[in-house]
């Protein structure tokens, strides 16, 4: 396949500190890939090295098998969102898209498309220093989608959109993924990715941490626990500690159990005669199963003194 | 569960990179900002304004002129109020300003980012930046100087001293404040692209054009040799006409020459785009 993004041992070092250290992954086309890590994992330098924006100090990046600071255009090639803010605020949307689709001989009739799809034909005119953060993230996808390419970028692309924008944006880079193209979307939060992404590179102070499918990630998070409310609540938790279960008592009559299987506990209450009201599994959630891989590696964590 | 989907083929052919598309985006990138339309329309009035006014000051005092300065008044004094000195530093400013502008508010508001992911080749994309500021910058120092001599003429004309641009040496004085306009322009853009930060660098472009050649004199030759070798000075040297060209040269102990000022002219521009052309390539973005 050819519009692949591939980093091998790529590196960027500001000084004695390394903001990208030794990262290696691939990310394929027809999936929305997600990028995941805390703040200052070293998600927008990589992102940056990939357009040839910042140069690594050492390893490389390619997509389609090529720097991209060889290619003499860029956007028929890959389309990407770093920051909305990397426009200037002088000009219009229409006079923004339209010399960027002129540098790279694109069509001009394209200008009109993109922003039809983004939905910011009617503020075309209007100065993009006047727009909001969410109609400048549209620009932004707008700007990324001009040459139609087969790679697209995003830099926490959900910021600022209102929830219709934030189900907007997914149901469009689905689209764009089965399309066939190569999606890849940063984010710092977990949520965010949970109903966007199929596969995830995660990352935590700029090395790699996780190169999975979502479904694995989560999986191998946090242990399964089951919710129990019962009105016996210490009667049922004796029995279930000495079944070998961890126990915590959440409310008057809620437990959380660990250790044991929802199955196994609605045996052990039938046995000792013991109501039960609800029985739950909770399923590990992305969030607790980011959290806890990145948990070594935040660096800037509340309340930690400088 | 089924899935209809079109793949799209990404293998199309893309048509080849032409350095001409880049100009014309680089065109629409300087002309779609307000505030370049109105520097560029502001700087122009403002030179022309310049020059009517020292016309119109000799028009009022001729009465109270001397006999001896009205015999000598044509052609140099006409042809000194047709482009000042003042004007001259105050088109330097402009030019080198917007020419600062022009880059810094790319870099400044971040949109270099966005302008060099659609167009990795950054010497190319520069080069028609610099080719599309140079054509645009020509054309302001050609109307401009035109137009104040153009004015200034007709107002002295009605003292009976104007005088045409066919009197020997004023072509070539013209020539010179028209590509005086560009050539600052330049200097400013790479300035631009050295420093990067706003206010900063339009600080070094006006520093570096106007303060810098009064720390040299003519008295002594390497000061000479420096202060000739500063735009202003150069400009000022092919500006003035044979018919006080020797009285100018007089004063001078180590006096430059035509080719040298010319040489000069060229020299800034062509070191600025070629030292801009070489960092803009190196630095991460």
């Amino acid at each position: 396949m050819g519009q692949v993004i591939e980093a091998n041992e790529l590196t960027k070092r500001y000084g004695s500190t390394a903001a990208v250290n030794g990262l290696t992954f691939t990310v394929r086309p027809g999936h929305v890939t997600g990028f995941l890590g805390p703040n200052g994992a070293g998600k927008s330098t990589t992102l940056r090295m990939i357009l040839g924006l910042n140069d690594p100090t050492s390893g490389t990046v390619t997509v389609d098998g090529r720097s991209f600071r060889d290619r003499p255009r860029g956007l028929r090639h890959v389309g990407g969102l770093l920051d909305a803010a990397d426009v200037h605020g002088g000009r219009s949307a229409r006079a923004h898209l339209t010399l960027l689709a002129r540098s790279n001989r694109l069509p001009v009739s394209r200008v009109a498309d993109v922003l039809e799809e983004v939905g910011l034909t009617e503020v075309a005119r209007r100065r993009i220093g006047g727009y909001s953060l969410g109609m400048k993230q549209r620009l932004g996808i707008a700007t990324a989608l001009l040459g139609d390419p087969p790679v697209l970028l995003f830099d926490e692309p959900l910021n600022g959109l209102d929830p219709e924008g934030v189900m907007w944006v997914r149901r469009l880079f689905r689209r764009l993924a089965a399309e066939g193209r190569t999606v890849f979307v940063s984010s710092h939060l977990m949520s965010e990715m949970e109903n966007t992404a199929d596969h995830l590179v995660v990352i935590g102070r700029g090395e790699l941490i996780a190169d999975e499918p979502l479904a694995a990630f989560s999986a191998r998070g946090t242990r399964l626990s089951v919710t129990v409310r019962t009105p016996d609540p210490a009667g049922l938790a004796a029995v279930l500690i000495s079944e070998g279960a961890a126990v915590e008592r959440d409310e008057p009559e809620t437990l959380t159990v660990t250790g044991l299987s929802s199955d196994r506990i609605g045996e052990i209450a039938f046995e000792h005669r013991v109501l039960l009201r609800e029985l739950a599994t909770r399923t590990a959630s992305l969030e607790d199963a980011f959290m806890e891989l990145t948990a070594d590696s935040v660096e800037y964590l509340a309340g930690d003194r400088r | 569960m089924t899935t209809l989907t079109y793949v799209r083929n990404f293998e199309a052919a893309e048509p080849a990179a032409r350095f001409r598309d880049l100009l014309a985006s680089e065109w629409l990138k300087l002309w779609s900002l307000r505030s370049l339309r109105w520097a560029t329309g502001l700087g122009a009035l403002i030179v022309v304004a310049i020059n009517a006014n020292a016309a119109f000051a000799d028009y009022s005092n001729w009465p109270h002129y001397s006999q001896q300065i009205k015999d000598n008044f044509v052609p140099a004094w006409s042809y000194e109020s047709s482009f000042t000195d003042i004007s001259a530093l105050v088109m330097m400013l402009f030019t080198g300003a917007i020419g600062t502008v022009a880059v810094v508010g790319e870099y400044g508001s971040g949109m270099v980012r966005t302008s060099f992911a659609a167009v990795p080749a950054r010497r190319s994309l520069l080069a028609a930046k610099a080719a599309v500021l140079t054509a645009l910058m020509l054309v302001f120092g050609i109307l401009v100087t035109a137009g104040s001599f153009w004015v200034s003429q007709a107002i002295l004309s009605g003292r009976g001293v104007g005088i045409s641009v066919t009197e020997p040496g004023i072509m070539r004085g013209m020539l010179a404040s028209a590509v005086l306009a560009p050539a600052c322009a330049l200097v400013g853009m790479s300035l631009g692209v050295l420093i990067r930060h706003s206010a900063t660098a339009t600080g070094s472009v006006i520093a570096l054009l106007l303060l810098v050649p009064l720390f040299f004199t003519e008295d002594r030759y390497w000061s000479a040799v420096f202060k000739h070798a500063m735009l202003h000075d150069a400009w000022r040297y092919l500006h003035k006409i044979p018919a006080i060209d020797g009285a100018f040269k007089a004063q001078l102990p180590y006096p430059s020459t035509p080719g040298g000022a010319w040489l000069v002219l060229a020299l800034w521009p062509v070191v600025a785009v070629v030292v801009a052309l070489v960092v803009v390539d190196r630095r991460d973005l």
